[in-house]
């Protein structure tokens, strides 16, 4: 299946095939169907034609070396390029059908659709707890008082959060441990109530148990929300996600059900990657 | 390890300390002799009457600088009006929003306005204020101030919105907050105390400017009632009495400068006092 240019001195090295976009079977509907999407930032092709589906109430993971286009992958899912000049995106991105590129579309809109939790845990510094919940839902025109209330209780809920800050909502927020205040991220981003949720490397910063903690926080979530996430630990990959996708210098390089990835990968170089032979 | 050669070396250490340690008491030596003089004088001629009574005419003992220092306040509100917002809006421009080359006139044109010397601000507001209103003014005062501090309040907004980390933009906008709200309630507001900071120093800066008063405000012996009449100034005030030949108007001159370094002074204190860092300790 695979193929392989071998030779009788150098060791076995696979030509990148171009992985089957379509999910392993048996999934249901799918979130978003990513076609031939390519970034470059001015002459440099980080991106290079992926296409994949992302099916609706799962975990999706995005595993890959440093530099391979994770995160370049997952911020051109909500539109984050646009805020820098020298990026250009092309492709298709279609959110349960609507074209996210296409002519007229308001990345404002698409990102009240698809929400994102961050590496480094930001806070606004000047709010308090409360205040940092309820901000999207606010700076987006809600005003009745209880209504923001009961959005910020189910948030905080939703983030495994509101047990510890039920008592203190009005401290700031940078009064938080830091497995804290990624949960409050988190909670932050839930409030809007988004559709899909794309966390890059969202617990990379954290200790082992606030890691933990985040990951059962994440496999709760996904029966409301899809979610995909980035990142490099490739053990936190297999433990959390359905699916995981595998890019390398910025192409996709195999797509499948995490068991199929890590433990038969029709790809010589995923068994190379997720064994450890190089990454 | 060569004990001369060690000794030589401690002894240059020492010697350069010393000399940064002179260097620095000599910097502070000017402001300990102005603060000494001003206070040697000034405080024997400061009363009561100083601060409430209008000047007397010439000849007539006592009399204070009260229309002086109300009026000072008064154009450093008006100054406050234009330099204020026009500043700071400027200076979320330059941080803010991408047009290179318009950026890097603006800025270009606000370090060169802030090289600008006051009396040239004075004979320009001059000529495009107080000629065709036909007379000097509050007003006229108010714009010339207000303009010398828009350069420097859109530079002072400028670097603290710099400071705020990207971070929090792009979490703002991840929210599908739309950019200008970003910009204003999310950006704005991490870095007030910072903006803060620069429109007090703007204000304690201009509050001291002698010059463009001459051609703007004038200087009034009476209260202003009418932004369109001349007003008194505290600078405007000192200077003219200063260079008079009475020696009653030579002590209140004194005092005036007592008054406007401590008005100046506690501008600055407070300052430091607002932006100190509470929880941690400063070297």
């Amino acid at each position: 299946m695979t193929q392989e240019q071998t030779s009788p001195i150098l060791p076995a090295r696979p030509l990148p095939r171009r992985a089957s976009a379509a999910p392993a079977a048996g999934s249901g509907p799918v979130a978003l169907t990513i076609r031939e999407l390519s970034v470059s930032f001015g002459a440099n092709r980080v991106l290079k034609g992926v296409s994949l589906d992302i099916p609706a109430h799962a975990v999706t993971a995005i595993i890959g070396p440093s530099g391979c286009g994770k995160s370049t992958f997952l911020r051109a899912l909500n539109r984050m390029h646009d805020l820098v000049p020298a990026a250009r995106v092309e492709g298709q991105v279609r959110l349960f059908g609507t074209e996210l590129y296409g002519p007229g579309v308001e990345p404002v809109a698409i990102r009240r659709r698809i929400g994102m939790v961050f590496q480094k845990s930001n806070p606004f510094p000047t709010m308090s707890i409360g205040d940092n919940v309820t901000i999207g839902l606010r700076l987006n025109g809600l005003r009745q008082r209880a209504e923001l209330a009961r959005r910020m209780k189910q948030s905080l809920v939703m983030a495994a959060l509101w047990d510890e800050v039920a008592d203190r909502l009005d401290a700031p927020a940078l009064s938080l441990s830091g497995g804290q205040q990624q949960r409050l991220c988190i909670a932050r981003a839930l409030a809007v109530q988004p559709e899909v949720l794309l966390m890059d490397e969202p617990a990379s910063a954290l200790d082992p148990l606030a890691t933990a903690r985040i990951e059962d926080l994440i496999l709760e979530l996904k029966k409301d929300f899809t979610i995909v996430i980035v990142t490099h630990n490739m053990q936190q990959a297999a433990r959390m996600s359905d699916y995981t996708a595998f890019l390398y210098l910025g192409e996709l390089v195999e797509y499948g059900t995490t068991a199929a990835i890590f433990t038969h990968p029709a790809n010589q170089q995923t068994e190379d990657y997720v064994t450890g032979r190089f990454g | 390890m060569n004990t001369a050669y060690h000794r030589w070396r401690k002894f240059k250490n020492w010697l350069m300390q010393g000399l940064a340690c002179a260097c620095a008491l000599l910097a502070v030596v000017p402001l300990a002799l102005v603060f000494y003089h001003v206070l040697k004088s000034g405080l024997g001629a400061v009363n009561w009457a100083f601060f409430t009574q209008l000047p007397k005419p010439v000849g007539e003992a006592g009399g204070g600088m009260a229309n002086a220092m109300v009026g000072t306040f008064q154009l450093l509100g008006l100054a406050a009006l234009l330099g204020v917002p026009v500043g700071v809006s400027g200076g979320i421009f330059l941080s803010e929003y991408r047009f290179a080359r318009l950026k890097w006139w603006t800025r270009f044109g606000a370090d060169v306005l802030n090289g600008v010397p006051s009396i040239i601000w004075g004979v320009v507001v001059y000529a495009l204020v107080v000629v065709p209103m036909k007379g000097f003014s509050a007003w006229a005062g108010g714009i010339v101030l207000g303009l010398m501090m828009v350069p420097l309040i859109m530079r002072t907004t400028e670097e603290v919105l710099l400071l705020v980390p990207q971070g929090y933009r792009e979490a703002a906008l991840a929210l599908g907050i739309a950019q200008w709200r970003t910009i204003l309630q999310i950006v704005v507001r991490t870095a007030l105390k910072g903006i803060v900071t620069g429109i007090l120093l703007a204000l304690a800066r201009v509050a001291g400017e002698t010059a463009p008063l001459l051609f703007t405000a004038f200087g009034n012996h009476y209260w202003n009632h009418n932004l369109s009449d001349p007003i008194a100034a505290l600078p405007l005030q000192i200077f003219n009495y200063a260079i008079s030949p009475y020696e009653d108007w030579h002590r209140q001159a004194w005092a005036g400068a007592l008054a406007l370094l401590l008005m100046v002074a506690i501008i600055n204190v407070s300052v430091r006092l607002l932006t100190r860092d509470r929880f941690s300790q400063s070297p």
